[in-house]
């Protein structure tokens, strides 16, 4: 980025240059609905099996997540950093499911047997609305695009984890974490 | 209780959720193929393809009649615009004939986090807006085409896509039938 003034060209205006908007824009669901179709359709062309679809589609999701990480903290938490997994498993339950669909998740929850598992559960995913599964294909779930942005905030935030979506009570968001990331917060708590 | 004119309430999603979306099927494009024209193509094609499905959206929200004139259908261009973007465009630059116009947009709400590299600028990244417009102007009936006059992107003031009717598409009855 040269913004220097000697020589002819005029000075670029970075993008960065400009002040944030305040996110409160709205389009409606219905240009939403055909622009992921697009995307889902645009996926199956290059893929030959279901696993590979959702892999794709999460790959788009992880481009989508890692750009809301910093717009998300400088908006939301004044540029706080989250520390903790609890916190940080709260701040995607609230307030970035009611930034990106306008309310918050249903439920969060810890799994019974394993303590590096979550789990957050909604009812009635946005990106499901106008989505129906052929029966021969029922173990694809587009929520997966979901599950693909809150894996690339927890990743970008330093919190490595594996999410994948399932259909249960409506769409549960399996968050499945590294060995590394529960020891470091069993310290935290100690100290 | 009859209803006249029913207007389906429409919901409404993060303008950022829709332009990230977008975004990434850009990135996503541009890794897949590497020739920036064909990258383009596809971006048009699949905003024909939305633009066929969303033309019937339109007229059940809106609840809106035939056009008797290109005039009423730019009316409508920027009316709908308005419904699906949120964005209100301006239409300007009628030509003489009556037959072309610009829709002029001060913001484009897919371009938001957007800055085009110098490596790229080849790339429309609004194609497929020009799709929409094509796509949904075909299925009442109407080719038109469209290309950008100006691109925020690419350092004009403002984003102008010019709209020229062709032609009035006739509805044909299927070979063998009579």
């Amino acid at each position: 980025m040269n913004n220097s003034s000697f020589g002819a060209c005029p000075a670029k205006t970075s993008i960065l240059d400009r002040s944030l908007s305040k996110g409160k824009g709205e389009v409606s669901l219905s240009a939403f609905a055909l622009l992921f179709s697009e995307v889902v359709q645009y996926c199956q062309t290059k893929v030959y099996t279901v696993p590979e679809l959702q892999k794709k589609l999460h790959e788009i999701g992880l481009d989508v997540g890692s750009r809301i990480v910093d717009l998300y903290f400088v908006r939301d938490k004044n540029c706080k950093r989250e520390t903790k997994l609890l916190n940080i498993l709260l701040f995607i339950k609230t307030t970035v499911w009611k930034n990106l669909f306008g309310r918050e998740a249903d439920k969060l929850e810890h799994a019974n047997d394993d303590e590096r598992t979550y789990y957050i559960i909604e009812k009635n995913a946005l990106v499901n609305s106008f989505v129906s599964v052929p029966r021969d294909k029922s173990s694809l779930n587009c929520a997966i695009f979901t599950a693909g942005i809150v894996e690339a905030i927890l990743t970008s935030c330093n919190f490595p984890a594996k999410v994948s979506a399932h259909w249960h009570q409506g769409t549960t968001y399996m968050i499945k974490f590294d060995e590394s990331v529960t020891s470091r917060d069993q310290q935290l708590e100690e100290r | 209780m009859s209803r006249q004119t029913s207007r389906l309430d429409a919901k409404k999603v993060n303008s950022e959720l829709f332009t990230l979306t977008y975004g990434a099927l850009v990135t996503q494009l541009i890794k897949d193929v590497d020739n920036v024209d064909d990258v383009n193509k596809q971006l048009e094609r699949m905003g024909y393809n939305i633009g066929v499905r969303l033309i019937e959206d339109f007229l059940a929200r809106s609840g809106s009649g035939k056009c008797y004139d290109f005039r009423d259908t730019s009316e409508k261009i920027q009316l709908a615009t308005r419904m699906y973007l949120g964005v209100s465009p301006t239409i300007s630059n009628w030509s003489p004939s009556g037959d072309e116009f610009s829709l002029v947009m001060d913001s484009n709400p897919i371009t938001d986090f957007v800055e085009l590299p110098d490596s790229h600028m080849g790339l429309k990244y609004s194609n497929m807006l020009l799709g929409v417009i094509r796509g949904s102007c075909e299925m009442v009936q109407l080719e038109v085409s469209c290309w950008f006059a100006q691109d925020q992107l690419k350092g004009d003031n403002t984003t102008e896509i010019r709209v020229k009717l062709l032609r009035k598409l006739e509805d044909s009855v299927p070979a063998g039938e009579d």
